[in-house]
């Protein structure tokens, strides 16, 4: 009890960052749970155009995505620089019988009183001509799926001149 | 010296703080978490006959082409983007009874045609100004009937509104006179 420690120094105690990383951990956890990374590799350069009249797509699980787009800078090599569809994780080379597999794959996973409400989502870059556009829409009327989203942008100079 | 047993050195724990940021913005960067936003459609049903081009010289339909150059011809004259909406809201209330435009909203279609060589960015800028056109024509008939803004209707209600005023748009199978990419 006679050998306390003499202070040495008039140094501040520092302050302890011991918590500071599981703070980080926190918001590293909860970003790894709200972003779902289910998409896969994307293998065209879409940039979508931008609109003003946008209504947000409710229950990702209920929405199936098509990617029109020129191949990206690996993949030209293969595919050429011609717009192309991807589905999945691959291109479409025969649109009707892809796109028609592509929805029906997409229905497995969805409970059959909800196949009314399975949305379509449109992703095609800005630059694409309407052939190519044009040919998915017939092939997905022709598969029958109708309720369709052409995916854009939000336009901020359009919208602020409207309100 | 005396050294003290019962108390371990401390780890000096701010690199870990290091390590978690870094983790955390490869997260930040690799997670694109895409913008869900669009303009919703209802494409007409697949039919294997082609649909029926007579009706399209009548008052009630409004035509809007656009061509492998990007241009816009609306009703046979040339026209620019930014004056689309009026006209087509004109066309389908058609406020001073003309005989040239829609006789009445329930009876005003839409008729778009665009050619394979035309940009799928122009083509959406003309979808976008022809929807804006009913859903602003929408959110003044709900003003109009009920009070609140056309967003803040129950399902009914946007019903009855879409119902006076239906959005009638067909699309015609495109033309092949541009290049396609």
């Amino acid at each position: 009890m006679a050998h306390f420690q003499k202070k040495r120094g008039k140094s501040t105690p520092g302050i302890s960052t011991a918590s500071l990383p599981d703070i980080i951990f926190m918001l590293l956890f909860f970003f790894m749970v709200v972003t779902v990374m289910r998409e896969g590799e994307r293998m065209v350069q879409v940039v979508t155009p931008q609109a003003t009249q946008l209504e947000k797509l409710e229950k990702k699980s209920l929405v199936n995505t098509i990617y029109i787009g020129r191949p990206t800078q690996k993949y030209q090599a293969i595919y050429g620089t011609r717009p192309r569809v991807q589905l999945d994780d691959k291109f479409s080379n025969h649109l009707d019988a892809d796109i028609a597999l592509f929805l029906e794959q997409h229905k497995l996973r969805v409970n059959e009183q909800l196949w009314g409400q399975i949305t379509t989502s449109i992703r095609a870059d800005r630059e694409v001509t309407m052939g190519i556009v044009t040919d998915v829409k017939t092939a997905l009327r022709k598969a029958n799926q109708l309720k369709i989203n052409y995916s854009a942008t939000p336009d901020a100079a359009r919208l602020a001149q409207m309100n | 010296m005396a050294i003290d047993k019962k108390t371990a050195p401390e780890i000096n724990a701010g690199s870990m703080a290091d390590i978690a940021f870094l983790l955390l913005i490869f997260f930040l960067v690799t997670t694109t978490i895409d913008s869900d936003k669009g303009i919703t459609v209802q494409l007409p049903p697949w039919s294997e006959e082609p649909p029926d081009p007579t009706k399209l010289a009548t008052r009630n339909v409004f035509s809007v082409l656009v061509n492998a150059n990007d241009q816009l011809l609306v009703r046979d004259e040339p026209t620019d983007i930014n004056t689309l909406r009026e006209r087509t809201k004109e066309f389908i209330i058609n406020p001073q009874g003309r005989e040239d435009l829609a006789a009445s909203p329930t009876q005003a279609i839409i008729s778009l045609k665009n050619d394979r060589g035309t940009t799928y960015e122009v083509y959406l800028e003309v979808y976008n100004e022809l929807k804006a056109a009913y859903d602003e024509l929408w959110e003044e008939e709900s003003q109009k009937t009920f009070g609140v803004s056309y967003s803040d209707l129950t399902t009914d209600q946007k019903r009855t509104i879409r119902a006076k005023i239906p959005l009638v748009l067909s699309e015609a199978e495109p033309t092949s006179f541009g290049e396609e990419d």
